[in-house]
């Protein structure tokens, strides 16, 4: 019995430490470590990483957010401001200059306060893609500055938003909002365009027109999108599963620190945000989690069970073999 | 022409006992098939690895009712229909993802098992060969499913693989193509791995696993001391009611006790990795869809080729392929390359003892560095453990032959 369990010993810790050493280990040496900033937007990675000429202008820019988060902000006054922003956020929105503008519903909620300030702006310099610009005023949301620039302004939009488009969010709206102009979730039977439609195909030719049409859309918006990215930007279905939660946190918060020169721009997203958008990631990308943490225990009880009975039976076999 | 009892019942006793002779069955393959007592919870790994078995056909069954292989279906069939539409599909799935690491734990718990106590040798070496069989078979049987469900790592380890047939300065590219059915990895060749993995490779693995039962047969299954007894002698005293004097216990239901035991401990730890900690049998990488464009960063097989990728890798091209080759059918030899006469566990060997330590943790070593990027000091520890592996081979012969006998 006690050389049983010695040998054993050998073999768990050998086993152990092969574990050890093709998982935590390997990837430990095989990625890059990159440290969050705890979603604080304070530009603090961006001034870092900016090429010497353009250091400075980054430390003034978010020298500039920092002290327009200190103002006040007017609710009523940023309400009234808030209507230019509306010509474009609205329900149904075209897509402009490769993207379609998002739906600010609950801007407030998922997104962080001193980032929807540097987005107003400037929101090349805010989404850390100034470098895809020559001019960032060329950005499809630059022509921003020419509406609202003035820094009460500013504060007060953010208070509007902060106070008024911040109701309760679900994971979905939080996905579709932040991520899903860009990035389809064909788990979540999301396009770039939003749900996909019930259609119904016709019986006799077995072909669905409308599902068709739908397809075309989707495949413009795509050509656009790719157009102005470079590339299509991925579906998100089951990301949950291909890359680390600390990846997507700290690339979600920056994207530039993992992958540097993307053209994938900083969303911004609160903590209340980050929570919601992984929770929905989570739900598509390993819906089986609820099923597996309600089923385990009784699997593993049952073995249990299975085990001391098994080691009843060999010792009433082994009895009187010694 | 047998005599049958026309009065015998239909399936009765007697009437199955005349038609298949079940009690000389039962007796032959179980009652009187004979083990040695002197065992450790190490010789329960035979039938801890059928039962793994078991359950990969098992699982495997259900999880073919649904996937698809169709380039642009088999990533969505897997992930998607499997993993949420289909009624504990994701159990059958990450039953038989965790089966496919655990069944290369246990064989190679069970190799060096049989090298330790030398169960090799001295009328043994087909138990050893068939197994090394079984071993290859499982590799390949491991290496087409890992091609299905057409992530990332699927394509590119099938890219990475596939190419290793053009033999280097050979230039074989026909081969390769005629291997891909294609000149990249695409329809024909998921076709022709799925068709691999579901049907010729389990075929010839079950036939292996008889042929493997088949050759313990006559020399017995070895035991803790290399003891060579008597088996006729000792199964004698065991039915003569002298269990204590003994030497052998039946297969069933003594041997069996023991073994379901075993076997329950396993598969709490199995079912504890098939709910809990599933994820290191089922690499990020292939949760990304296959794209010939986007070339992952690394690449790198699961962790049961490891030692074997890392014998490939730090040399250059021809010898490294030829290396690997090597590499991929030495153990067969191992039988023939060992030359003491002694069976006995390793410790009691001289440099034997040694150089089962030093092997075993030489393939430790090459499993490491095969997954670490060839970079820096991990490429001169990768070459140094590569060059050790083939240098204890080579020493294998010569301090055998210089053990005492005892």
């Amino acid at each position: 019995m006690n050389k049983e369990l010695k040998i054993l010993g050998i073999v768990a810790a050998f086993t152990l430490i092969l574990y050890w050493g093709v998982e935590p280990f390997a990837h430990s040496q095989m990625h890059k470590h990159v440290e969050g900033n705890n979603l604080v937007y304070d530009g603090k990675a961006d001034i870092e990483e900016a090429s010497k000429d353009k250091k400075e202008a980054k430390k003034a820019f978010w020298a500039d957010v920092k002290k327009i988060s200190a103002l006040k902000g007017d609710v009523k006054a940023g309400e009234a401001t808030y209507a230019m922003c509306a010509g474009c956020h609205m329900e149904g929105a075209a897509n402009m200059g490769g993207v379609t503008p998002p739906s600010l519903d609950h801007a407030g909620a998922i997104y962080d306060k001193n980032f929807l300030i540097a987005l107003i702006k400037n929101p090349a310099m805010a989404t850390n893609v100034d470098h895809k610009y020559k001019d960032t005023s060329t950005h499809p949301m630059g022509s921003i500055s020419s509406m609202v620039s003035a820094p009460q302004d500013i504060a007060n939009v953010v208070a509007y938003l902060k106070a008024k488009k911040a109701g309760e969010v679900t994971p979905k709206e939080a996905y579709k909002e932040a991520c899903g102009r860009c990035h389809a979730n064909r788990y979540g039977k999301l396009t770039q365009l939003g749900e996909i439609p019930k259609t119904k195909s016709n019986i006799k030719t077995g072909k669905d027109i409308d599902a068709m049409k739908y397809e075309q859309k989707v495949a413009t918006e795509q050509g656009a999108l790719a157009d102005y990215l470079g590339k299509l930007p991925p579906d998100l279905s089951i990301i949950f599963r291909a890359r680390s939660e600390h990846f997507l946190h700290t690339f979600i918060e920056n994207p530039q620190s993992q992958l540097a020169g993307t053209a994938m721009p900083r969303t911004g997203l609160s903590k209340e945000g980050m929570e919601k958008v992984m929770e929905y990631l989570e739900e598509t990308g390993d819906p089986s989690k609820p099923a597996r943490d309600a089923l385990g225990p009784y699997v593993l009880i049952f073995f249990v069970l299975f085990t001391i009975l098994a080691y009843l039976w060999k010792q009433s076999q082994w009895r009187d073999l010694h | 022409m047998a005599h049958f009892d026309e009065n015998a019942k239909p399936f009765g006793h007697k009437w199955l006992n005349e038609r298949l002779a079940i009690d000389t069955l039962q007796r032959v393959l179980s009652a009187e098939y004979w083990i040695p007592k002197n065992i450790n919870f190490l010789w329960a790994m035979g039938m801890v690895l059928a039962a793994t078995f078991g359950i990969l056909l098992i699982s495997g069954i259900f999880l073919l009712m649904y996937y698809n292989p169709s380039t642009n279906l088999a990533f969505d069939s897997v992930n998607y229909t499997i993993m949420t539409e289909v009624g504990y599909g994701w159990l059958w799935r990450h039953i038989h993802g965790v089966g496919a690491s655990l069944v290369f734990l246990i064989i190679y718990i069970h190799m060096f098992t049989g090298i330790y106590y030398g169960s090799y040798k001295r009328g043994r070496e087909l138990i050893w060969i068939s197994g090394m069989l079984l071993f290859v078979l499982f590799s390949a049987e491991a290496f087409s499913g890992y091609m299905l469900p057409w992530g990332q790592m699927s394509y590119w380890a099938g890219m990475v693989i596939t190419n290793l047939f053009s033999g280097g300065s050979l230039h074989a590219d026909g081969l390769v193509e005629w291997i891909r059915g294609d000149y990249v990895p695409a329809q024909a060749f998921l076709s022709r791995f799925f068709m691999l993995h579901v049907l010729l490779l389990p075929l010839v693995i079950i036939g292996a696993i008889v042929f493997h039962f088949g050759t313990l047969r006559l020399p017995h299954v070895n035991n803790q001391d290399g003891e060579d007894f008597d088996f006729e002698e000792a199964a004698e005293l065991y039915k003569n009611g002298e269990k204590a004097k003994s030497k052998v216990i039946p297969f069933s239901p003594v041997f069996l006790s023991k073994d379901i035991f075993v076997m329950g401990v396993y598969f709490i730890f199995f079912f504890y990795l098939v709910f809990y900690h599933f994820e290191f049998a089922m690499d990020p990488v292939n949760f990304d869809p296959a794209n010939g464009l986007k070339t992952p960063t690394h690449i790198y097989p699961e962790w049961y080729f490891l030692w074997s990728y890392e014998v490939l890798r730090p040399f250059s091209t021809n010898i490294g392929l030829i290396a690997f080759a090597t590499a991929q059918v030495i153990f067969f030899t191992l039988p023939f390359m060992d030359r003491s006469p002694n069976v006995a566990p390793a410790h009691r060997r001289g440099l034997f003892k040694f150089w089962f330590w030093a092997m075993l943790i030489d393939m430790l070593v090459l499993t490491f560095m095969g997954k670490l990027p060839p970079q820096g000091i991990w490429s001169t520890v990768g070459l140094i453990a590569a060059i050790t592996f083939f240098v204890l081979w080579i020493a294998l012969p010569i301090i055998t032959k210089l053990e005492k006998k005892l």
